[in-house]
């Protein structure tokens, strides 16, 4: 299933961002590069990280989360800093242990990182331990992005999921494949 | 708008009113409007509108406790829990311009006609000293202040004059999965009104979906009492947060509030002096200021000649039932409900001659019920994933098997009223302010544990009906509250049995009136709050008769 535009600016809405802005989101105006908070490499490995996160239905995952990040980090420097800080601990851990960036590895390698460092029951906590903080800023922030959207909720059968002004008509209708 | 930043008192005023949750705010806006000069003292802060798409991702996301999406808990709200059953107080209330409705979930409904009479009717409890009929204009224009989307096509519903201001939601795909099986039972489905916008009113938005009505509507389609707040201010009325009034001061002879002592957030301590005082903190805190307002001319509390400021706590308590079907059910689109059915309202022993059995059970044994087709059972997909333990396809799988075929009941049964079920004072912990907490001491009655095993059981045959596999079912072993406190200052033209008249003055002074569901007799088994707007409308009439 493919993410589009539209997926990245419900779930910005979901997360905050551009809800009166949605439209200029939408538009085919290139997006504002000089307002970008994160530099490409780290953007690139929230990237990498996604496509680990994500399910393998779904395409385009590297547009969307570009679009995402950018623009969720955008008036928040402290979000940014958080979000870039973690992704170096990331990276860090992965040159340890598997000799190269996160970004660099290939998928097995990355989930296999993820799991070591116990990312996957580890608590979200945006003031907790690295790892805690890793599962907040990269791995929960990733998910809620997806299945927050509609693509994402659509992948389960709910295209309007919590989180999503998706209107009064999808619960109304009965399911859809 | 935005609160007040100078937070010194005015002189002497009309009204002062404590508390902006819907019963102050209402209050407020009525006497505003007719032209008497009226401050609002809230304890809380006033939230940016702006911020609630924040607060929603708290909602939803794991690192942040539910308590921090209106910012409670902590010293300030501090109590103690001594009841047989503890009592989840934070969880149960906000403090801030709006009150409780920032977070609550929107269902009003009336109370039946029967819930006044419960001692004339069955013989149990007592009688209000007022009827549905002398509700029955208030709540039209409740209805109207608080923008209820609803239908009328309850037959259990009680007599009305005119239409909801807003037609109701459409039943949701998921009531159409229970509408054959409560037909072949005999079960009338309904409509539920909302207080939420099915088409935009008023000037604020339609309903658009964002599914988290409860704790927070980000697009205001949900009404909440800040929209009151801002009529108030309009009509004139000055509104001041983050200055929780400590105790009301009276005159020598004890039969007038003088004013209200509240402190700021830097610790000033301030009079606000008035004509009229309202007392509309929400059904736990209107007992404790008047239980810390204590004086040698009221020993026990202020307006507690009658001993029972804080007794006869009441609330609502859940019985649900849910299960899986093995067909999609569309869950979780909304945040709200659309069907329910009160037919088992007035007499829970009753049942159909299609399949609902009768209860072995008197009437008198039981408390009203009223009961609901949920169109959020089960896990919300967003939410398993960030609480999940993989990723990937692996996630992808377990959030197919988790949502999708979930199906659920729920319901409210109602509580009798017992004096020994009551809040108090816990001196041994102190708030922010070195005030005694509340001490919430909640007990319930067999009557209600036995109104929620029926309710239980009708659920059981319902879902069974449909076919579906029940995995749980909330009794009265698991049961907890509604989060509706009631009966802590009730209503009676006996001073020695009540602390309000039917005008909802104190017996004891003459300017204090308390405006909440803290006056009602008897609980009922509906959500409270259009109940509190009707009675706040009534009082401020009493109260602009005595300007
Ligand atoms: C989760 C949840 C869901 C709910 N769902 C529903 C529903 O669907 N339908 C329904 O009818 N009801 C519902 N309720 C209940 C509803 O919110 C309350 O009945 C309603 O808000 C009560 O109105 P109130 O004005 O009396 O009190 P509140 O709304 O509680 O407001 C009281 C205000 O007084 C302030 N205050 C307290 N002490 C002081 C002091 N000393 N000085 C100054 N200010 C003070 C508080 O800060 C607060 O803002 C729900 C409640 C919760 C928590
Ligand atoms: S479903 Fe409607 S009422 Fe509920 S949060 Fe969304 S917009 Fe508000």
């Amino acid at each position: 299933m493919r993410l589009t535009r539209r997926d990245a600016v419900a779930a910005l809405a979901a997360a905050g961002v551009a809800v009166g802005g949605g439209a200029t989101l939408l538009s085919d105006s290139p997006e504002k590069s000089d307002a970008s908070p994160l530099d490409d490499g780290t953007v690139a490995t929230l990237v990498a990280a996604a496509e680990v996160l994500y399910p393998s239905e779904v395409e385009d995952t590297e547009p969307f989360v570009t679009r995402y990040v950018q623009r969720r980090n955008a008036d928040e420097p402290d979000r940014a800093t958080a979000v870039a800080d973690t992704v170096a601990y990331l990276d860090e851990y992965t040159d340890a242990w598997f000799d190269a960036a996160f970004a660099s590895l290939n998928p097995a390698d990355r989930d296999d990182a993820f799991r070591r460092m116990g990312v996957d029951t580890a608590d979200p906590d945006p003031d907790g331990s690295d790892v805690e903080r890793l599962r907040y800023y990269v791995v929960n922030e990733l998910l809620f992005a997806l299945y927050s959207s509609p693509t994402g909720g659509k992948l389960v059968g709910l295209e309007n999921p919590r989180g999503n002004p998706g209107g009064l008509g999808s619960y109304q209708r009965g399911p859809q494949s | 708008m935005s609160a007040d930043r100078d937070r010194t008192p005015s002189p002497r005023v009309d009204v002062c009113v404590i508390g902006a949750g819907p019963a102050g705010a209402l209050i407020a806006e009525r006497l505003a409007d007719r032209g008497h000069e009226v401050v609002v003292l809230e304890a809380g802060r006033e939230f940016d509108f702006d911020s609630r798409i924040d607060r929603m991702e708290r909602s939803i996301r794991p690192a942040h406790g539910g308590l921090s999406v209106w910012e409670m808990g902590g010293e300030r709200d501090a109590y103690s829990s001594t009841g047989e059953w503890f009592y989840p107080l934070n969880t149960a209330r906000v403090k801030g311009v709006g009150g409780s409705t920032l977070h609550w979930q929107g269902m009003v409904m009336r109370l039946h006609e029967s819930d006044f009479e419960t001692d004339s009717r069955f013989g149990v409890g007592d009688d209000w000293p007022i009827e549905y009929a002398d509700l029955k204009p208030y709540y039209a224009e409740g209805e109207k202040v608080l923008g209820v989307a609803g239908a009328s096509d309850n037959p259990f519903a009680p007599p009305r004059d005119e239409p909801h201001p807003m037609p109701a939601f459409e039943p949701s795909y998921s009531d159409s999965l229970f509408a054959e099986a409560c037909e072949n039972l005999g079960v009338t489905m309904h409509s539920v009104p909302n207080a939420r916008n099915s088409e935009s009113y008023d000037g604020d938005s339609q309903c658009v979906g964002y599914g988290t009505c409860k704790p927070v509507c980000p697009s205001g389609a949900k009404y909440d009492a800040t929209r009151t707040i801002d009529d108030a201010r309009e009509a004139g009325a000055r509104v001041i947060d983050r200055v929780p009034v400590q105790r009301l001061h009276h005159d020598d002879a004890g039969e007038t509030v003088t004013a209200a002592e509240y402190v700021t957030p830097d610790g000033t301590t301030h009079r606000q002096e008035a004509r009229e005082f309202v007392v509309a903190c929400g059904g736990v805190e209107t007992p404790r200021l008047l239980l810390l307002s204590e004086s040698s001319a009221y020993p026990d509390g202020l307006a507690n000649s009658s001993g029972l400021v804080g007794r006869y706590f009441m609330d609502h308590l859940f019985a649900g039932t849910g299960g899986v079907l093995d067909e999609r059910t569309r869950q979780k689109h909304v945040g709200f409900l659309t069907s329910g059915t009160h037919q088992f309202y007035d007499d829970p022993t009753v049942g159909t001659e299609q399949g609902i059995p009768a209860a072995d059970a008197d009437r008198a044994e039981m408390t009203p019920m009223k009961l609901e087709f949920f169109n959020y059972a089960g896990p919300s997909p967003v939410e398993m994933a960030l609480d999940g333990e993989t990723w990937g396809d692996d996630l992808l799988g377990e959030l197919r098997e988790g949502y999708g075929n979930s199906i659920a009941m729920g319901g409210l049964v109602g509580q009798r009223p017992r004096k020994d079920s009551y809040i108090g004072l816990d001196p041994s912990t102190t708030d922010d302010h070195g005030n005694p907490v509340p001490e919430v001491h909640w007990r319930v009655d067999d009557a209600t544990e036995r109104a929620i095993r029926r309710a239980n059981d009708i659920q059981r045959t319902i879902l069974e009906a449909l076919g579906a596999e029940i995995t749980w079912q909330v009794g009265p072993e698991d049961t907890g509250p509604a989060y509706h406190h009631m009966g802590t200052t009730r209503m009676g033209t006996d001073p020695t049995e009540s602390v309000v008249s039917p005008r909802l003055r104190t017996h004891d002074l003459d300017n204090c009136w308390i405006a909440g569901s803290s006056v009602f007799v008897t609980s009922g088994a509906m959500n409270p709050t259009l109940t509190i707007a009707a009675l706040a409308l009534k009082a401020a009439d009493h109260i602009d008769d005595a300007l």
